[in-house]
């Protein structure tokens, strides 16, 4: 069966900066798959290069099609969703805003306000603030409307940026679990990057680590989280 | 400071001092111009580039230095050199004064309190009550000034060499400001004023301070200017004045100081020249001009010759490295072959 | 007493003026968190469409729809060819872009159409509104006017989907591309609309003034300070803004301190106002977490 998402040779550069230096990676329809590796290593550059979001080369395959050259909003409507590091919640807008921006492509209106209930039963605090401005929300809060505005949209692939990024490990554990479900009863799936690899690795299926704009390592989580040598030099736990 | 730029700076200061022997007394007054010009315009880089507030009234702070000078020798017959100290003094206390209530406004906000201060001027300076010490409409006149000491100038080649003077007393003063802690605490206000305020730096004095030194650059530059001209007027002065001053900053580079020159050069000479392309509509070649320049150069004059410094030194380097990496750029600074744009 | 309703009534006639320039501009700015100095010579340009629509045989109606539709393709196109290749500039170079604009607009106006005034003509009866003796028809037409636009654009901005893309795309394009907003057509549609706007807010003020290519400098001045004062980006404050401006200016000019000095006091009056309320009366306060 063909992967959701094929990436080969992927290079990325910021400008005359170059980041990513041929990058690699699969991802499987209905599963989570992590990048880990430290800080700088690419792992939010990989992300932005799907997205169309910095200069690339190489070849990026969504559903057995090319996307590389594509736009930003050509790349939403094949239903990849990106939650940015740091959010991007539209900080001047309301929640519900925000939410309804989410789904700006989606011309099934009656599905959309459906969506609205499901999100808001997944978390109900953004019930509760539906009309407050979101700048105005907690750390959490914001990532769990970033996340839901993403949902919004029905995606086939949820990109998430570090979204354990400055946020309490109940509050995380909180998000994550939802991920799993949304994965498991909605189908949609995750490519999630990391700094916290333990947590990561509790929820991806498969990981890549990534190190100075390479993959150097792949496997299942539970052969990553196993191989302690791997743990200690490349994860630092 | 590198020795390429010492020597470039040492070229350039030695064909200023030559420039008055070679040209009509005319050219060299518009040159004197240029030179003043310069001194407004670093005035006001100080406060909009390096410390991110909005000015569009600095010709305000221009037509105060000018009728400093034009009082105080017209009406006072103080000497024309030590009038400078006084326009100095007046606008750094002025434009200190109006950066105190100014803390509070942001962006759009001074920018369109400093444009009121902009429209005010030539109507205060008209104002009856004031004609007394203004001249009024009519203005004041006042006249140039001769060499000293019997040297063999004229009066015009004088004056430039005068403003010279004045302009790299200044630009040096500037420059050393800008390059240790203030320089940085200015930049650090204006790039990300909630940090700098954490770290402990006293943003308001700071800010107040720099509205203050950079109203005093432009008040001295307009006291040399009233003198160059010999003649003030408030119309003189208006809302266009302040425009150009911007224009004058934004084209030669922001946050720099060779921008100034630029820029003076810009203002000074560019209107004459869509003059002489168009009887017409003169200001439409102008507006062309500014468009223009600001798309072949979005940071300016400065920030062009930066970047092909910066272009120039990569291409040294990439020289010595092997060829044949994806997204290296050829002479043309395209992407080889077959790299994907995106976005 | 008299005098003084007359001054407020007459105050708010040149403020509806006010209003509908600073509606444009505020247009613009929740557009594309710009403030388009060129506005009022877009507005007079216009304007003077329409006068040439209006003098080759148009009825007044017709010239009016016409003009509103063109202005908005005007608009459009200008955004697209003129500042499109400065969206990522500095935000000072694209304020010196837009004076480039400004400059030429005039100019070129001038040139084509030379600065003799011309007449404009209105829609309104030239009789008074119940023979009152405070404001004329048309004065009270262009009130209403305003208000109409601006209901339209608060509905239009508040409750449609292309209205809040809009807003999304001027505060965060980035994140605005992310939800599959096309951020480019979101700032060409806003100026679109602020060129049409700017136009009908041209063809009220023309009748009162007379056509020149000068007649709106004036007039962006205290736009500018209306909608800073109501809050850049508060439509309502904008109106509000531009009424309290005209009544200020009217008030002050012949009660206060005579014409010679109205507009520069006019104008620290609003900076004062500006200290005490630093976004003005209905801006948001932006919060930022650090």
């Amino acid at each position: 069966m063909a992967a959701l998402l094929q990436v080969a040779r992927l290079h990325a550069a910021y400008g005359p900066t170059r980041v990513l230096h041929g990058i690699d990676f699969a991802l499987e329809e209905g599963s989570i798959t992590a990048l880990l590796g430290a800080n700088g290593a690419g792992k939010t550059t990989t992300l932005r290069a799907l997205c169309a979001m910095v200069k690339t080369e190489g070849e990026i395959r969504f559903g057995g099609a090319r996307i590389e050259g594509k736009s930003t909003e050509d790349i939403v409507r094949l239903g990849i969703a990106h939650v940015p590091d740091g959010r991007g919640t539209f900080v001047n807008l309301s929640t519900e805003e925000n939410l309804r921006l989410g789904a700006y492509v989606r011309r099934d209106k009656r599905e959309v306000e459906r969506d609205f209930e499901r999100i808001y039963g997944y978390f109900p605090r953004l019930k509760e603030r539906r009309h407050q401005q979101a700048g105005t929300l907690s750390g959490g809060e914001q990532q769990m409307l970033a996340v839901s505005r993403a949902l919004m949209l029905r995606p086939r692939l949820l990109l998430l940026d570090e979204p354990s990024f400055g946020l309490a490990p109940l509050v995380v554990r909180e998000i994550f679990s939802i991920m799993r479900t949304i994965n498991q009863s909605e189908k949609v799936s995750i490519l999630l990057v990391e700094q916290n690899a333990a947590m990561a690795l509790d929820l991806a299926d498969h990981a890549y680590v990534i190190e100075t704009g390479r993959v150097v390592l792949s496997g299942t989580s539970d052969e990553i989280k196993q191989d302690e040598a791997v743990r200690r030099s490349y994860l630092g736990y | 400071m590198n020795q390429r730029a010492v020597i470039l700076i040492a070229l350039a200061l030695l064909a200023a001092c030559a420039l008055p022997l070679l040209v009509s007394n005319y050219r060299v007054f518009q040159f004197t111009l240029v030179l003043v010009y310069a001194i407004a315009l670093l005035g006001l880089n100080l406060l909009t580039g390096y410390n991110g507030q909005i000015s569009l009234g600095h010709g305000a702070f221009y037509a105060i230095g000018a009728y400093c000078a034009a009082i105080l020798m017209d009406k006072f017959g103080v000497p024309y050199w030590a009038t400078l100290p006084v326009a100095g003094v007046v606008c750094l206390v002025v434009g200190f004064l109006f950066g105190l209530p100014a803390l509070r406004l942001e962006g759009l906000y001074l920018a369109l309190a400093t444009f009121a201060l902009g429209v005010s001027m030539p109507q205060l300076l008209k104002y009856h009550h004031l004609e007394k010490w203004t001249g009024g409409v009519q203005g004041i006149v006042i006249v140039k000034p001769d060499p000293p000491f019997g040297l063999p100038l004229s009066p015009d080649q004088w004056l430039y060499y005068f403003t010279l003077a004045v302009m790299i007393l200044m630009f040096v003063l500037a420059w050393n400001l800008l390059r240790g802690r203030v320089g940085r605490a200015l930049i650090a206000i204006r790039d990300h004023h909630t940090a700098a305020e954490a770290m402990g730096v006293n943003t308001a004095l700071y800010k107040s301070l720099t509205f203050g030194v950079s109203a005093m650059y432009t008040g001295v530059a307009g006291a040399l200017g009233a003198i160059a001209i010999q003649f003030v007027a408030p119309d003189s002065f208006n809302i266009f004045l302040s425009i150009t001053f911007l224009v004058g900053i934004v084209i030669g580079g922001l946050a720099s100081i060779p921008g100034a020159i630029y820029g003076a050069l810009f203002i000074q000479f560019i209107p004459n020249i869509a003059d002489e392309i168009s009887k017409a509509a003169p200001w439409a070649i102008f507006g062309i001009f500014l468009i223009g320049f600001v798309y072949a150069m979005p940071l300016g004059v400065n920030g062009a010759i930066r970047m092909l410094i910066a272009r120039l030194a990569r291409k040294q380097q990439d020289g010595l490295r092997t060829a044949g990496s994806p997204l290296s750029e050829n002479a043309a600074g395209k992407p080889e072959n077959d790299s994907h744009t995106a976005g | 007493m008299d005098a003084l309703i007359h001054q407020v009534l007459a105050g708010l006639a040149t403020g509806g003026i006010y209003a509908s320039v600073a509606l444009a501009l505020v247009m613009i700015y929740q557009a594309t968190h710009h403030l388009n100095f060129a506005q009022g010579e877009l507005a007079m340009f216009c304007t003077y469409l329409a006068w040439t629509l209006i003098n080759a045989g148009f009825g007044y109606w017709a010239a009016f729809l016409l003009t509103v539709g063109l202005s908005f393709v005007l608009g459009v196109v200008i955004e697209r060819v003129v500042i499109r290749p400065v969206e990522n500039s500095p935000v000072l170079a694209v304020v010196v872009v837009f004076i480039g604009l400004l400059v030429i607009l005039n100019s070129v106006t001038g040139w084509i159409y030379s600065y003799t005034i011309k007449t404009f003509p209105s829609p309104f009866p030239a009789e008074p509104l119940f023979g009152n003796k405070y404001m004329s028809s048309h004065e009270i037409g262009a009130i209403g006017v305003t208000l109409v636009v601006l209901l339209l654009l608060y509905s239009f901005f508040r409750f449609t989907p292309l209205g809040l893309a809009m807003r999304a795309a001027a505060q965060n394009p980035a994140s605005a591309k992310l939800v599959g907003i096309r951020v480019g057509w979101m700032l060409a549609l806003g100026w679109g609309l602020a060129c049409a706007i700017g136009a009908v807010a041209g063809m009220m003020v023309a009748p009162i003034v007379f056509l020149d290519p000068n007649m709106m400098a004036g007039i962006l001045l205290y736009a500018f300070a209306a909608a800073l004062i109501g809050g850049v980006d508060s439509p309502g404050g904008a109106v509000f803004g531009g009424f309290l401006v005209g009544v200020l200016e009217n008030v002050l000019g012949a009660f206060v301190i005579g014409n010679e000095l109205k507009l520069a006091v006019a104008l620290v009056l609003i900076i004062g106002v500006l200290v005490v309320k630093p976004t003005g009366f209905f801006g948001k306060v932006h919060v930022i977490r650090v």
